[in-house]
């Protein structure tokens, strides 16, 4: 009766926002990987956030130049800033290298190499937490911690000359406070990272992932290191440099 | 299971561009912004102090050696658009607890001195 050609209304739609499949192509764990991630970045910024309005909000602050300027568990004791925080950032960002090697070698489904890289990974995540441990160690030698502060003699070796007394011990306690949370926070991420590496390396070496057919989980993994080395990236920065 | 494997064979075309010279390059890449800061930090910012120019070239090198993780390590750079507007998009709210905190805390020096 009619010529005008009506548009089939049964037409299966095949857009990527059609449903019946990821628009992201991605799949589901590494996306709720990608999520808590994300939920895990602001609380990292809070924290360094909170860290900055602080010291913004403090007429002065500990030198970083004076506060780190030796290398723990050598002889180097002063006058060497940088130095050690140097090695360990050199130590992150090559573990965050050979975990990207893995995840590729994993791509690969090559066996061998991924055991070879993860176990490459698992000990600079160790390497990195032992100098933690060191550089933890000296600050509490030099009488840093949470609620505590060097006494009035040695306080001032920390600070630009000329600063009187109370201003000193009220922003050294704020720094303490502050340094220990924000970095026991982040070496507590690099420790369950290393756990969950080893985890992973054991399931590898189970030849969990061939008989899966795909190394997924080796990626998910990595996307948590990378965040732990991307996070160092910041406390570095904030921490250390400015 | 099945689903993750299928999923998997989709995507594994994309996964062509992060190759082992590539991942190389970005790791020289991120030494090569480190031993700058380090550069500024021992060399440079001696000479000038309390020269309010060298924080920002620390927090730009900082933003540089973390869009070279993001991208690269972490693969953002080659997803699909709407999954790196999903992760990039939230992280802007940051900015807006920065402006907050920095205005509150000028007020806080007020308050201190």
């Amino acid at each position: 009766m009619s010529t005008v050609v009506a548009q089939p209304v049964d037409e299966i739609k095949s857009t990527p926002w059609s449903g019946g499949k990821s628009p992201f192509e991605v799949e589901y764990g590494k996306i709720m990987m990608w999520f808590f991630l994300l939920s895990d970045a602001f609380t990292f910024s809070s924290l360094l956030i909170a860290y900055g309005s602080l010291r913004f909000s403090a007429p002065v602050w500990p030198a970083a130049s004076k506060v780190f300027q030796s290398v723990p568990g050598t002889s180097l004791e002063q006058g060497y800033p940088l130095v050690f925080v140097g090695i360990m950032t050199f130590i992150l960002i090559a573990s965050s290298v050979t975990m990207v090697l893995a995840v590729e070698a994993g791509h690969r489904n090559s066996r061998k190499e991924v055991i070879g890289w993860m176990i490459a990974t698992i000990i600079g995540g160790f390497m990195f937490l032992s100098c933690q441990a060191l550089e933890w160690n000296h600050l509490h030698s030099e009488g840093f911690w949470w609620g505590h502060i060097p006494t009035k003699e040695t306080l001032e070796e920390f600070f630009d000359k000329g600063i009187p007394l109370a201003q000193q011990q009220f922003t050294a306690q704020e720094f303490a406070n502050l340094f220990f949370t924000i970095t026991g926070f982040h070496g507590f991420h690099v420790f369950s990272g290393v756990i969950i590496n080893i985890i992973i390396t054991i399931n590898v070496l189970a030849g969990t992932y061939d008989r899966r057919g795909s190394y997924l989980m080796v990626e998910k993994v990595g996307l948590y290191w990378h965040f732990v080395d991307l996070v160092w990236v910041f406390v570095f920065t904030f921490f250390y440099l400015v | 299971m099945s689903a993750e494997t299928t999923d998997v064979h989709a995507e594994h075309g994309e996964h062509e561009g992060m190759t082992r010279k590539r991942i190389w390059s970005v790791f020289w890449i991120l030494l090569g912004i480190t031993v700058v800061e380090f550069i500024v930090a021992l060399a440079i910012a001696p000479h000038f102090e309390h020269a309010n120019w060298i924080n920002p070239i620390y927090i730009v090198l900082t933003l540089f050696k973390a869009y070279f993780i993001v991208a690269f390590f972490m693969h953002l750079k080659f997803e699909k658009v709407g999954m790196v507007l999903a992760i990039i998009v939230p992280i802007l709210f940051i900015i807006g607890l920065i402006l907050v905190l920095t205005n509150e805390s000028h007020y806080w020096v007020g308050l201190r001195l």
